[in-house]
């Protein structure tokens, strides 16, 4: 089993914590609701290499009924009085942050001296994190799963939204969205016009990343359909300069969409906003002033 | 044109405010089926890609450290450390923290993330730099729950900006080894390091943008201090019996029916 199987089982089997913790939570108006939607996807992440693709299909429409039937909701966590929490600040003072920060830097080392990636040194640097808290603060393990399932109920359905639009966007590719945006650009720009190609080019990749939620997704096809035959081929841009900011127009077009959910969905329930869409909506001025920027920019340098 | 059905369901889906999880799944029912698909083999694609996905679920390994932090204090002292400093506002948080994500995003390093930095340190330091010499009833007023909103958002804002637009800095990023394997299959190699040193002029472009954001940021905190102040002048004002609390002008919209589905 490679390290990123072994974190998938412990964050498949620690989500399946939340699950039973959930069920024994009297005090959760959904409470049965709540438990299978974190079953269902505990085992979604911690068995899906095993699982016949078509079972995970399942789960899914399964975990789709649940959330859209209402039946996730918040419970009771034990979490303590403002008077006790403030206290236990004051007694552990700024060491609280050691274990917050040895998440970040463990993840930078484990991943510089071993060269293994990122996400497995994400892995090993929390769960030491997790260790030191927990011998630190004199917690015990479930505690800081009943921790964990606090914040996974109030991100809510939103958590497992970006797994939900990575698969879609299979499927769109399938159908060849890319193509038909791509036809459809080309078609409308008079190609005699290099303003009018450049223009077609950052605009396509952002509207496509935007429908996609990844400027990866996008690069490819619209690059193959408009920015190469037309950019660089047809005009003589330079391909390094072009592709680096067609890449950078279409990252314009990840902050302006909700199908970018885990950049500006789950964030808005992480940081408990009012309005799931306030970090989109404030987004939506500086992406486009910095879209004009990447299309002034290979203008300027890509010919 | 059929090809575009699964993007005109999204739209349609997201609009009405249905579940994203079902407009989703609808979606790709009916892109599955414009392909040709039949509704089993489409069912095996998504739980197929939906496996293949499993990364960017990976943040939930973070919530339990993240939680047990939390309940311990960890916000509140991050707001108590901010405190401390009088030349920490809520914008120069921001940026700095912005700063910090862009130089060590173009030595390839991932170093933050909404999860592990944003939630528990960023967002409650700013908070709490805008919360200095306001009175108990100032902070627990609409106002102020409207102001924190906004410095919350720029603090997401401030990741996502960090992350995006200078990770093509670092000449080993994914992003530009995609951009080097599509062209190169088009017959126009291109080298990284050419790549990586024009990403940086949008890098700067970016920061620039930020600074604008988060001085305006501070300026608009500056004036809510000042009307929360007249509002609640001190604390013998607590519970907020004063009727001019929520008749500002503060257009700040806040619509209920989208803080929970």
């Amino acid at each position: 089993m490679s390290g990123i199987d072994i974190l998938y089982l412990i964050t498949g089997l620690a989500t399946m914590a939340f699950a039973v913790l959930t069920l024994t939570d009297r005090d959760h108006p959904r409470r049965l609701g709540t438990s299978a939607f974190w079953m269902i996807f505990g085992i979604s992440l911690a068995f899906g290499g095993w699982l016949p693709d078509a079972v995970v299909g399942l789960a899914m429409l399964a975990l789709a009924l649940l959330a859209a039937a209402g039946q996730l909701g918040l419970g009771n966590y034990g979490q303590l009085s403002d008077t006790v929490r403030k206290a236990r600040m004051q007694r552990f003072g700024s060491r609280l942050f050691i274990p917050a920060l040895l998440i970040p830097a463990g993840t930078f080392i484990y991943t510089l001296t071993t060269g293994q990636s990122a996400l497995v040194g994400l892995g090993v640097a929390t769960l030491l994190a997790f260790a030191v808290a927990l011998l630190m603060l004199r917690e015990r393990p479930t505690t800081g799963l009943q921790e964990g399932r606090r914040l996974a109920d109030s991100i809510g359905w939103a958590a497992i939204l970006p797994q939900f639009l990575a698969a879609l966007g299979l499927l769109f590719d399938q159908a060849g969205v890319g193509q038909t945006i791509a036809e459809l650009v080309s078609s409308v720009v008079p190609d005699t016009s290099l303003v009018a190609c450049v223009i077609a080019y950052c605009l396509g990749m952002a509207i496509f990343t935007m429908l996609m939620g990844n400027g990866f997704a996008a690069f490819a096809v619209i690059t193959s359909g408009i920015g190469y035959p037309l950019v660089i081929a047809l005009h003589g841009g330079n391909p390094a300069i072009v592709g680096v900011l067609g890449m950078l127009s279409g990252y314009c077009g990840t902050l302006m969409t909700p199908m970018a959910a885990n950049f500006n969905i789950v964030p808005a329930a992480l940081l408990e906003l009012d309005d799931r869409y306030h970090i989109i909506r404030t987004q939506i001025v500086p992406a486009l002033v910095m879209l004009t920027a990447n299309i002034s920019l290979m203008l300027l340098l890509a010919f | 044109m059929l090809s575009l059905i699964g993007v005109v369901v999204i739209v349609v889906g997201l609009a009405l405010r249905l579940n994203a999880l079902l407009v989703v799944l609808v979606a790709g029912f009916c892109s599955g089926l414009v392909a040709g698909m039949t509704p089993t083999e489409i069912l095996e694609a998504l739980g197929h890609a939906f496996t293949q996905n499993r990364a960017v679920s990976l943040f939930i390994i973070t919530l339990p450290v993240i939680g047990l932090l939390e309940r311990n204090g960890l916000r509140d002292q991050a707001e108590r450390l901010v405190q401390k400093f009088r030349a920490a506002s809520a914008g120069r948080i921001t940026l700095s923290y912005l700063v910090l994500r862009k130089l060590t995003n173009a030595f390839g390093l991932q170093l933050g993330g909404h999860p592990a930095m944003i939630r528990p340190l960023i967002a409650p330091m700013s908070v709490g730099a805008a919360e200095r010499d306001l009175s108990s009833a100032a902070i627990a007023s609409p106002r102020f729950h409207s102001l924190s909103q906004r410095i919350r958002v720029l603090n997401a804002v401030s990741e996502n900006f960090g992350n995006f637009f200078s990770q093509l800095i670092f000449v080993a990023s994914g992003g530009l080894l995609l951009i080097k394997s599509v062209l190169d299959k088009s017959d126009a190699s291109v080298s990284l390091a050419d790549m990586a040193l024009y990403a940086i002029p949008t890098a700067l472009i970016s920061l620039l943008v930020m600074f604008v954001m988060c001085r305006r940021l501070d300026r608009n905190i500056r004036r809510e201090q000042r009307l929360l102040r007249e509002e609640y002048p001190d604390l013998s004002y607590e519970g907020g019996v004063k009727e001019s609390a929520d008749s500002g002008s503060d257009t700040h919209s806040i619509s209920v029916r989208e803080s929970q589905s």
